[in-house]
């Protein structure tokens, strides 16, 4: 699909594409136009160019007017909030797309049950959606959204309505569940660890575009944007490669081993920023001074925020963080080794 | 909720704006001729004008349930020109004062009227002073009540329930039927209860448009409004059996306006 769309301040400008039998992660932070880009694929938000295509079907081309609606879209949609319907029971509503798609109360009932079977939730048919705990809700959506056998599976933010206690649970069920469906599958989410753990591939998007493409391994391994740097927790920085070193445009010099030549993207990992008060002698071949402004708790260490000529976080030991009172903030020097920085092509 | 004492003046007026409304309605029923009250309730004529009453006021619910839910869909869905004069122009009846309702009405379906005369020659239908003409005005007075508590409920539910319903390919009419009108029952059922409420109580527009004809357009209020001349007791129990009913429905309600404090 290719969508170009604007929605008050958003504008949307995606083009995406994804083969059958994958499950693909749409990443992105809050007001990207994540959830926006998945309405357009229902056709629940128009689009002003480009086209929506399924299996070779065209949904929808403004340019030759052409709009399947979205009843017509063979689409299961998994709302954030799952939406389910609050007067009818987890039964009718697993069975209400069979039954809007013109299957029989008796069948539609059937076959609603065998889903909510499949979803372990054999002796809730019955309950009101407000009756269950968050999980199991989540659950119906999936089974809801799956009943009528789509084509496309699309879910906005799967797990973000949950506690963090059942999300681990959820996250282990529903990737279970994904795999079992064999269609495209394209999930939305701003937690990496979900996107990590159920997709394939994942796309990140900023602001309406398209920032990066790869599987979790790469984009993590190698962030494209200050977003995903964040999101891994690494320092990412930008500038130009010239054989062992890479010049950033604030002027600063990073040496770096494997630099050549161009546009470039260096990484470095916060563990392998050591932090002194003193200037540090020997062999690290980058030497930076700065201001420890913040320090956060990272796990069993703790990462400090340093600004200087270039923004920079440390992971300390908590031990060295006492020692060199670095929650005082204050003057600080760092180093670290021109060959824990990764460089790869801009 | 913090305590505190009312200035005198406030407590003063305020009780006389309550004892306003109480003491009428203390004067209804202790001045109700109680004695009287089963052969009164049970006279040939009362019966007729309770039935007739319950009939119109129950079409003319049925009516503006009909008309009056599209209408509110309209309103609250569709963005159309003139959107804001139509619906001013339907509230109007609300705040009309409902003889001018009844002579509006007349000389649109009078016998005579803009299509009335259409009505009587193509079709042989006359409305004015017949119990058709009953449930016409007390539509035309009730609707508005049905359609602006709709448009309301139909304005703050969530969409996107429908959204969810079209993704699993429900059609306009599905997504309307089994979506739509279940999520805005509580508003459904308020309009229609406030609807019928103004309907039985219905006057001016009535006399002036259906006439006050016992068994065929006199409905309570007229038959209670008549019975103050002839038979003052009859109208005092009357009075009371519409002054329950009122009640029942502001207590039906109560978790919508009189909040569920």
């Amino acid at each position: 699909m290719e969508a170009r769309t604007a929605l008050g301040a958003l504008r949307l400008d995606m083009k995406v594409q994804i083969e059958e039998g994958e499950v693909v992660a749409l990443l992105g932070p809050n007001g990207a136009g994540k959830t926006t880009l998945l309405r357009t694929i229902a056709g629940l938000v128009p689009i002003q160019s480009g086209h929506v295509e399924l299996d070779g079907e065209m949904l929808e081309e403004p340019a030759t007017g052409r709009y399947v609606p979205t009843e017509q879209r063979s689409i299961g949609f998994v709302f954030q909030d799952y939406l389910l319907f609050p007067h009818l029971s987890v039964l009718d509503n697993v069975a209400f797309g069979l039954r809007a798609r013109g299957a029989g109360r008796a069948e539609a009932g059937r076959r609603a049950m065998e889903w909510i079977d499949r979803v372990g939730l054999e002796n809730r048919g019955g309950s009101k959606p407000a009756e269950l705990s968050g999980g199991e809700r989540q659950r119906v959506a999936l089974a809801r959204a799956l009943a009528p056998d789509p084509r496309v599976l699309l879910l906005d933010e799967p797990l973000a309505a949950l506690d963090a206690t059942t999300r681990v649970a959820v996250r282990r069920d529903l990737k279970m569940h994904l795999a079992s469906f064999s269609g495209v599958r394209l999930l939305v989410t701003h937690d990496p660890l979900e996107a990590a753990t159920v997709a394939d591939r994942l796309i990140v998007m900023e602001e309406g575009k398209h920032v990066q493409t790869g599987t979790p391994v790469e984009v993590t391994e190698h962030p494209r944007s200050r977003y995903v740097a964040d999101l891994v927790g690494v320092n990412l920085y930008r500038g130009h490669a010239d054989h062992g070193s890479v010049r950033m445009p604030g002027g600063q010099v990073l040496a770096a081993a494997g630099a050549e030549a161009g546009e470039v993207f260096a990484v470095i990992h916060p563990r392998a920023v050591s932090v002194h008060r003193a200037k540090p002698e020997g062999s690290p071949r980058n030497v930076w001074h700065g201001r420890a402004h913040g320090v956060e708790l990272y796990g069993d260490r703790a990462r400090v925020m340093i600004e200087g000529e270039a923004p920079i976080v440390a992971e300390v030991t908590p031990a060295a963080l006492a020692e060199l009172k670095l929650a005082d903030g204050g003057d600080v020097w760092l180093s670290f080794k021109a060959t824990d920085v990764s460089v790869y092509p801009a | 909720m913090r305590r505190e004492r009312a200035p005198i003046w406030i407590a003063i007026l305020a009780a006389s704006g309550a004892a306003f409304f109480v003491v009428p309605l203390v004067g209804l029923v202790v001045k109700a001729p109680w004695g009287d009250a089963l052969q009164s309730l049970t006279s040939t004529e009362t019966l007729e004008a309770l039935k007739l009453s319950l009939i119109a006021s129950l079409s003319a619910t049925a009516v503006s349930l009909v008309l009056g839910v599209p209408l509110a869909w309209i309103y609250a869905r569709i963005d159309f020109p003139g959107r804001t004069v139509l619906r001013a122009l339907t509230t109007l009846p609300m705040v009309l004062p409902p003889v001018v309702g009844g002579i509006a009405l007349l000389l649109a379906f009078g016998r005579r009227g803009l299509v009335g005369t259409l009505l009587d020659t193509t079709f042989g239908i006359t409305l004015p002073f017949t119990t058709a003409g009953v449930v016409f005005a007390e539509t035309f007075v009730a609707m508005p009540f049905l359609v602006l508590t709709v448009e309301a409920g139909l304005r703050s539910m969530d969409r996107r329930y429908e959204d969810a319903a079209r993704t699993l390919g429900a059609r306009r009419w599905t997504v309307f039927t089994r979506v739509t009108l279940p999520l805005i029952a509580p508003s459904l059922f308020a309009g229609a209860v406030l609807c019928w409420a103004r309907a039985l109580g219905e006057f001016g527009a009535t006399i002036t448009f259906a006439g006050n004809f016992p068994g065929v357009t006199q409905t309570m209020p007229l038959a209670v409004y008549l019975l103050l001349e002839t038979n003052p007791e009859g109208s005092f129990i009357l009075s009371l059996l519409l002054l329950l009913v009122s009640l029942a429905v502001l207590v039906g309600l109560r978790h919508r306006w009189l909040g569920s404090a």
